[in-house]
């Protein structure tokens, strides 16, 4: 039945109704209605069978998945930003030790400077570290990823973190299909792990492992990377004939079939680039839009395949890696190795600064016309960054950075082109 | 009073006597039944007193919950020299995390048990000083708060010594390590810092706290099966010389931890619920000088320079926790003038 609910609220009747065992969380924005709504259904005997642990930092929050997914538990926990990289240690060990603990990003910023609105430099910074990383374009498939992240998970026994934007998707009202319990045990079978701790069948589980056999055990998580490069179509397949609805898979284009220019694009932003799109498709510019729906694994293959005959690729990223500048542009352009493309990143976004249709517009018109840099800032305030590179060339101890570019812009209210 | 006492110390050694005990007073390590859950084989040190420790603790855990359990470990010593794979020590269900962690990952499988209706299966987290005190201290104090069902088990060698004899924060005073080296007029580690874990356990509260030495092996025994026999939060600080670190005799580590607990610098006792409910007393009184010249981490308070304005200082240390936990009863020998004094 569609009703019309926040994007945090049908993630955790998502979440529960795939009955977790244990769910262990610490509060941080834009996160909380989450595990304010697991907490809830837990307390209220909804769900049953579950241990939810309010602890002390994220830190913790991931060891208690860490130990109850070792002892044979389905475990979940949900994080954003900051709370991400105060359990960093602990997100790469679950990986390494191959627990199919589920996690939801609730994509933010990562400061200094603070800030809690949307980006996603806290999924970025874990890129590396071995979890599956998927992204949700809408709350529907924010609900619906994770049902397809427990079975994903647990096929393969590694972690799955499903990202979804912070604020635009968390706190959003929309309506949303929620799956029926029947259907969700139907789709997720009971969690059967792969490596238990078990009084009866005594091991040890995370031994130090030397250079003898260190690459090995590494390059079998990149296998299993792998492994789920096929494994995420077929679930969404089934997940599609279940449901009766489309929701995750590798990569999804979007008015692609002719164009010479492809957006390329991670999380909910896809919306605002297709209503884009549909406009310039209407002016007669063969334009169009993929989206990728699993980061990690990068579906090289499946991209590089989704631009065949595309000339000028925009890869628009809400994240940065300074000093170098796009990070999803920088695996679309290897994926595209070979291939006469240009690729062109553009950053966005970031820390909440709104993309609109009309930025997003001029970009892609430039985009089509040849006229786009490698590297561009949507709608940067190049007067201001001026200004602050101006005071601090012009004495030593010209302060902080952030507080001085605050207090040039003024008192104002966010400010949408 | 139809029933004596029996006093472990009567066969004149300190050693356990189970000769002139009942079958069932005898120790767990006297049983062949034992779990040996600890193997021998480890790469330990020759008179580590970690190993010691977590063999007597863990089959005695064993034995509580009638071999129904897991262990959790931290990052240290213990988990490096337990497990060189393909061999492991552990005869038990164990699971190595983070540094940090053990704790909280405790916690997650004490939670994941009972989720699963598997009570009857219990935990046990152990870790040395630097993960417990240092870098899992918050993981520890939120597993005290929420009273989750967990034995914490810090086995305290004063030190880093798994990454080469470094300070932490329950390195004692005057102490050499390689961040706090002998040098300088205030040589050694420095007064006036460190945690006292062993009281920051007892202030939250939870249903069992114990502290105990390697030389009272019993007694260790004794403190895991009582806390075995209790739900919640439980902690024992279990004191664990460490030849490698201490600069001492391999031959030494029981002397030393009877002569940490017999001058007072490492009380002995046992709270619950925030009130200390016993205290071991000392029985042989002894100068802190006793304790410290074995050791070469204090070999600057002594020898061609000798500093007994800080022996001293450490002596006062010692002499307060007598005071303050009534180690000495004023009736027994144990208050014969340490050392002049």
């Amino acid at each position: 039945m569609l009703r019309q609910i926040e994007g945090s609220r049908a993630v955790a009747e998502s979440v529960a109704l795939c009955r977790p065992e244990v769910v262990c969380a610490y509060p941080i924005s834009p996160q909380t209605h989450i595990i304010e709504g697991i907490g809830a259904l837990v307390k209220a005997g909804t769900l049953e069978h579950c241990e939810f642990i309010n602890v002390e930092s994220e830190f913790a929050a991931m060891s208690v998945c860490i130990g109850a997914s070792a002892a044979g538990a389905r475990a979940y926990t949900a994080t954003s930003s900051q709370g991400l990289l105060f359990m960093i240690e602990a997100v790469y060990n679950v990986a390494g030790l191959g627990l199919p603990v589920v996690m939801t990003l609730a994509n933010r910023a990562i400061g200094a400077p603070i800030n809690i609105w949307n980006d996603h430099s806290d999924a970025m910074a874990v890129r590396d570290s071995g979890w599956i990383q998927l992204f949700a374009e809408t709350n529907q498939e924010a609900a619906d990823l994770h049902l397809q992240a427990f079975r994903l998970a647990e096929a393969l026994s590694m972690p799955v973190m499903v990202c979804m934007d912070g604020f635009i998707l968390t706190h959003a009202f929309e309506a949303v299909e929620v799956a029926t319990q029947q259907q969700v045990d139907a789709f997720l079978p009971a969690y059967e792990p792969r490596q238990v701790l078990d009084p009866l069948e005594p091991v040890s589980i995370g031994a130090m492992v030397g250079p003898e056999a260190f690459e090995e055990v590494r390059y079998l998580a990149h296998v299993k990377q792998l492994q789920a490069l096929d494994l995420i179509p077929e679930i969404a397949a089934e997940f599609a004939e279940s449901f009766g609805r489309r929701s995750g898979g590798l990569v999804t284009p979007y008015r692609s079939e002719d164009a010479d220019t492809v957006v390329v694009a991670l999380g909910s932003v896809l919306g605002t680039i297709k209503d884009a799109v549909d406009e310039l498709r209407d002016r007669g510019e063969r334009v169009g839009v993929l989206g990728v729906g699993s980061f990690r694994p990068f579906p090289a293959a499946a991209v590089r395949q989704a631009l065949h005959g595309v000339t000028r690729v925009v890869v628009l990223e809400k994240a940065l890696a300074p000093g170098a500048g796009g990070i999803l542009a920088t695996d679309v352009t290897m994926a595209c190795a070979g291939v006469p493309v240009s690729v062109s990143a553009v950053i966005a976004g970031l820390g909440g600064r709104p993309i609109t249709k009309a930025s997003l517009t001029r970009l892609v018109e430039q985009a089509a016309a040849g006229a786009l840099e490698p590297l561009t800032f949507l709608d940067l305030d190049r007067a201001l960054v001026e200004r602050e590179l101006a005071r601090m060339a012009s004495r030593r101890r010209s302060g902080p950075t952030a507080e001085n570019v605050l207090r040039d812009v003024g008192i104002v209210s966010a400010r949408v082109v | 009073m139809p029933m004596q006492p029996v006093k472990f110390y009567q066969t004149g050694s300190f050693v356990v006597g189970n000769r002139l005990l009942g079958e069932d007073e005898r120790s767990v390590q006297a049983d062949a039944r034992r779990t040996n859950s600890l193997n021998s084989g480890h790469r330990a040190c020759q008179g580590c007193g970690e190993a010691l420790g977590a063999r007597y603790a863990l089959d005695a855990a064993m034995r509580a919950t009638n071999g129904k359990m897991i262990a959790v470990n931290a990052t240290g010593c213990l988990e490096v020299f337990s497990t060189p794979y393909p061999e492991t020590s552990w005869r038990v269900p164990w699971l190595h995390s983070l540094f940090g962690n053990a704790p909280a990952v405790a916690t997650g499988v004490a939670a994941a048990l009972k989720a699963r209706g598997r009570s009857d299966v219990r935990v046990v987290a152990q870790a040395g000083d630097g993960g417990t005190v240092d870098i899992g201290f918050g993981c520890l104090s939120g597993m005290f708060e929420r009273n989750d069902d967990v034995l914490f088990l810090c086995y305290d060698n004063e030190g880093y010594m798994n990454t080469g004899v470094q300070r932490s924060s329950a390195t004692p005073p005057a102490a050499r390590t390689a961040t706090t080296e002998a040098v300088g007029p205030e040589p050694g580690n420095a007064f006036g810092q460190g945690k006292n874990m062993p009281l920051l356990a007892v202030a939250h509260e939870i249903p069992y706290v114990a502290t105990a030495t390697v030389a009272e092996l019993r007694d260790l025994e004794y403190k895991v099966e009582r806390a075995m026999a209790v739900r919640g939060a439980r902690y024992i600080h279990v004191l664990v010389p460490c030849p490698l670190g201490w600069g001492s005799a391999s031959n030494d580590t029981i002397r030393l931890a009877r002569l940490a607990k017999e001058t007072g610098l490492f009380p002995v006792f046992e709270a619950e619920h925030g009130e200390i409910t016993s205290v071991s007393k000392i029985r042989r009184r002894q100068p802190v000088e006793e304790y410290l010249r074995p050791q070469s981490r204090y070999g600057h308070l002594f020898g061609s320079s000798p500093r007994p304005d800080i022996v001293d200082r450490l002596q006062a240390m010692a002499d307060r926790n007598i005071r303050r936990f009534g180690l000495v009863d004023d009736d027994t020998d144990g208050s014969a003038d340490p050392g002049g004094r």
